[in-house]
């Protein structure tokens, strides 16, 4: 499904990925963890043909990263800040962005499903952040795709929606879709992923079930786990 | 009416002071059918009246006094053959023809009616078509030539003449002429004790009025417009210049007055407007500017050198793209009590001159004068910036160029 | 790329910054028009005012617009389509919508004050096509600089320092060549500097059209001679397309390597 090998990263001086390899099976909820600058965001990007890496190889669905491959046809993206032209009413960006990939895509059901039916009418720039944040899971969703990138999809959703979003997220799942989720909401990730991918430093230092996280760090909290992994790579 | 009374004046003075003088007709059904035999039959101190019609003659020669007097507006068509109306008699009077179609000559200065050495003439109600010169008047004094016009339909300065053209002459009054289509409208060359007045010289290609080594002179109440270069007043003493209208006289190198080398000589009551320079002043002095309106011309006052005791008092400076420009020392030249539309000062004491200084010579101007090619900055933000500057604190501009006690308000006059 | 422009277009036609600076030269051009009643006049004082601002409205919209819709790009970088599109798309939006206020801004009022019939259309016309290269030069430069700037001040700051370089500094550097070198003929030079710069080039084409340009005399003449040819008139074009055509190249280079 998604191949890293062996890639490097860096921005000026600071070596954001080092040596990176890492293999996501095809039908699972992948979860990236890491501290803030431990190059979660830089490894998906690299995925979505945004970074281009120094050096290094990555393969989505068979096919080899450019900044413009067809791969992501199939692939859709969470950007983890929700921001759209501010003059543009919500019904035109959702028509805009199935305009753009030429496909007709489902939102009518998750419109109600996340209930903005209210403000298919309004201009985004006057939107709440919430509000825009599901507008963002519409426009994420709305496409049949064989992989899903989240970065942060949580951020601003109120609780009622987070259960949709879990629903959601469990719908595709089941459809056998791989999900790659990068959040810092660790009883989530706790809940839902399949596997984990814990950064650090740019480096995988775990890649693994929940399970194998439990029996590795010996403990039986997420939040203890990961806390476990980045003091023991202190020492 | 006027003209009919001048001329009946005219007509009653020549019949009751010549003694033996007769009046012969000249027309297609009378005895004289043409002018120049008529001429050869008459005697001196009389009057030929020429019946309205078509004359084709030319090289007609008045070597005697005689009054030709048109009735009607009779033509004389030349066919472009040559000069029309030679003249080499004193107290000859030519009035009410039209007189057209001169040939061109780069040898000859071939005229519509040529003078030469002649006293006492009058040149009157005449119109002059196609002339290569119009009046061309040598060596003569006391005449009158009025309210003549005179059309060239040069498109070159080589290929035509000039309108009313005086060489050695004295004591003579041109005055309401229309001039047009010529090289220079009206030309004064070593002319003195003359007047002139109430002309009109428009669209001509070299000079409205072109003015050499001419001295106490007049001029005075004309309308110089549109010309190739403007009025040109050179190498000439006490010269009265009062009342006249210099505009539009807009091209690369026109002005609306040119003074070179003028001495004691006054300008006042002239309205300056749409030249691209108001009067380039280059090596004149003692001279009297008063009471003149500078309106939108580019540079309002041009000065390039050796002036000195020039007086600038009581003028109206408004919206031209530079006021004055200098580029020699500012000698004992002085500028004061003129109204400049760019003064942006105040007046407290509300005597109706401002408190601070007005410097009319901008920075741009001051860069311009140094080296021309800058002028392609014209209007640039930066020359903005540059003038705005300098105006706060000035540091290149001539200190000394200043008008101390500028008007608030435009003055009336 | 068609998509983009047309999105990122009527987003911004719809921006309240659209209409301000429609409004601005609406009543700009009423009130000179209507107030001066001189057209040539009016052109002048126009002139001097669009090639000041535009190059600045088009650098600080630029930057602006860039800088906010960072994010949106993110997406759009994430959907099937060719970085270039994204980029010339956004590019020609925003070059366009500010044109667009810029024509229908001085036209209406040139329009309603009945320019047709006059001998000054085609000088109007020469404002408003300086008015619109100037546009599209200055939303290309300005953004090549937040391309290569993350840091919002810093970019803006560069972009800004651009302007003021283009239409002041240069000027200003121009001025002290010529006076330093005021004893060698300077004719080929100051044709050369000012064909070479988009601000003084439109000024002097337009300058050059109207009456005022008596006034460049003997300098003047050289230039029409220059400009009045097709030769002058394609060169002068030529640089127009320059000024477009290399940011616009740098901006989709610089794009295409750029880590998002």
């Amino acid at each position: 499904m998604v191949t890293l090998k062996n890639i490097n990263k860096s921005f000026g001086s600071v070596n954001v990925l080092q040596n990176l390899t890492l293999e996501i099976t095809p039908g699972k909820i992948v979860a990236v963890l890491g501290p803030n600058g431990s190059g979660k965001t830089t490894m998906i990007k690299s995925i979505l043909g945004m970074v281009l890496p120094d050096s290094g190889e990555i393969e989505v669905l068979g096919q080899k990263v450019k900044s413009e491959g067809t791969y992501r046809n199939k692939v859709n993206y969470l950007p983890q800040i929700a921001r759209f032209p501010d003059n543009l009413k919500v019904k035109e960006l959702i028509h805009m962005i199935q305009d753009i990939r030429n496909v007709k895509g489902n939102p009518e059901e998750l419109i109600t499903q996340l209930g903005i039916e209210k403000y298919l009418d309004k201009r985004l720039g006057n939107l709440s952040g919430g509000t825009r944040q599901k507008v963002n899971l519409v426009l994420t969703f709305m496409f049949d795709g064989e992989l899903y990138v989240l970065d942060e999809p949580t951020a601003g959703l109120d609780p009622v929606s987070l259960i949709h979003l879990k629903e959601i997220i469990q719908v595709e799942k089941k459809k056998g879709k791989t999900l790659l989720i990068t959040s810092h909401i660790l009883p989530l990730v706790e809940e839902m992923a399949d596997e984990i991918v814990f950064l650090l430093e740019g480096c995988i230092h775990f890649h693994g079930t929940m399970q194998q996280l439990r029996e590795k760090t010996g403990e039986s909290q997420l939040e203890r786990a990961i806390a476990h992994l980045i003091l023991n790579n202190n020492d | 009416m006027k003209r009919y009374k001048v001329l009946f004046f005219v007509f009653q003075l020549l019949v009751c002071t010549t003694v033996h003088a007769n009046v012969l007709d000249i027309c297609s059904t009378c005895e004289n059918k043409q002018i120049g035999k008529a001429i050869s039959l008459a005697n001196a101190h009389d009057t030929l009246l020429v019946q309205k019609g078509v004359y084709k003659e030319f090289a007609l020669s008045i070597d005697k006094p005689l009054t030709l007097l048109g009735v009607g507006n009779p033509t004389i068509d030349a066919e472009g053959k040559g000069e029309i109306i030679s003249v080499t008699s004193d107290s000859v009077n030519i009035i009410g023809f039209i007189i057209k179609n001169v040939g061109i000559s780069h040898t000859r200065d071939l005229s519509a009616v040529h003078l030469y050495k002649v006293d006492y003439f009058n040149l009157i109600d005449n119109q002059l078509e196609n002339v290569f010169f119009g009046f061309l008047i040598e060596k003569s004094h006391h005449g009158l030539i009025s309210n003549n016009k005179v059309q060239g339909e040069g498109k070159k300065e080589f290929f035509s003449g000039n309108g009313i053209h005086l060489w050695h002459c004295s004591d003579v009054i041109v005055e309401k002429n229309h001039l047009s289509g010529l090289r220079d409208g009206i030309y004064f060359e070593f002319v003195d004790e003359s007047k002139v007045r109430n002309n009109v010289s428009i669209g001509n290609i070299r000079y409205g009025l072109h003015f050499m080594f001419s001295n106490n002179d007049t001029y005075s109440n004309n309308r110089f417009e549109n010309n190739g270069a403007g009025v040109a007043v050179m190498f000439s003493k006490f010269v009265n210049m009062n009342d006249n209208l210099f505009i539009k006289n807009w091209g690369p190198a026109s002005y609306g007055l040119l003074l070179k080398e003028i001495y004691d000589s006054e300008i006042v009551n002239n309205r300056f407007q749409e030249n691209t320079i108001g009067i380039n002043i280059d090596g004149s002095s003692r001279i009297h500017y008063k009471n003149n309106d500078f309106i939108r011309n580019g540079w309002a006052v041009k000065v390039t050198g050796g002036c000195y005791t020039n007086k600038f008092e009581y003028n109206n400076f408004i919206s031209n793209a530079f006021d004055v420009s200098y580029n020699s020392n500012l000698n004992d030249n002085l500028f004061i009590n003129n109204y400049w539309s760019n003064y942006t000062g105040y007046d407290i004491n509300k005597d109706s001159f401002g408190d601070i200084p007005f410097r009319p010579v901008n920075l741009f101007s001051y860069v311009v004068n140094q080296t021309p090619e800058t002028i392609i900055l014209l209007r640039s933000l930066f020359v903005d910036i540059l003038n705005f500057s300098e105006k706060v604190s000035p540091a290149f501009t001539p200190d000394n160029l200043v008008d101390e006690a500028p008007l608030m308000k435009k003055i009336q006059w | 790329m068609i998509k983009i422009l047309k999105y990122s277009f009527s987003d911004l036609m719809r921006s309240r910054w659209s209409y301000a600076y429609f409004l601005f030269y609406f009543l700009l051009g009423m009130g000179l028009l209507f107030l001066s009643n001189d057209l040539s006049k009016a052109i002048i004082t126009l002139m001097n005012i669009v090639l000041v601002l535009t190059p600045l409205i088009g650098t600080v919209f630029g930057v602006m617009y860039f800088y906010s819709a960072r994010e949106f790009t993110e997406l759009l970088l994430a959907q099937p389509i060719k970085r270039k599109h994204i980029f010339l798309g956004q590019y020609l939006g925003i070059s366009s919508s500010l044109s667009l206020s810029l024509i229908l801004g001085l036209g209406i009022p040139f329009l309603i004050y009945g320019i047709g019939g006059s001998g000054q259309s085609v000088n109007f016309l020469l404002l408003l096509m300086a008015g619109v290269f100037l546009t599209f030069i200055f939303v290309a430069l300005s953004v090549n600089i937040t391309l290569r700037h993350e840091n919002k001040i810093k970019g803006f700051g560069y972009a800004i320092l651009t302007w003021l370089l283009l239409a002041v500094i240069y000027d200003g550097l121009f001025l002290i060549g010529l006076l330093m070198f005021n004893e060698y003929p300077l004719d080929s030079f100051t044709l050369l500097a000012s064909v070479l710069n988009p601000i003084d080039l439109s000024r002097i084409l337009i300058l050059l059209k109207l009456d005022i340009s008596a006034l460049l005399g003997y300098t003047g003449a050289i230039f029409r001679n220059f400009f009045g040819t097709d030769y002058g008139m394609i060169v002068s074009l030529g640089v127009l397309c320059m000024w477009v055509i290399v940011p616009v190249g740098l901006l989709l280079r610089t794009a295409k390597k750029k880590d998002f």
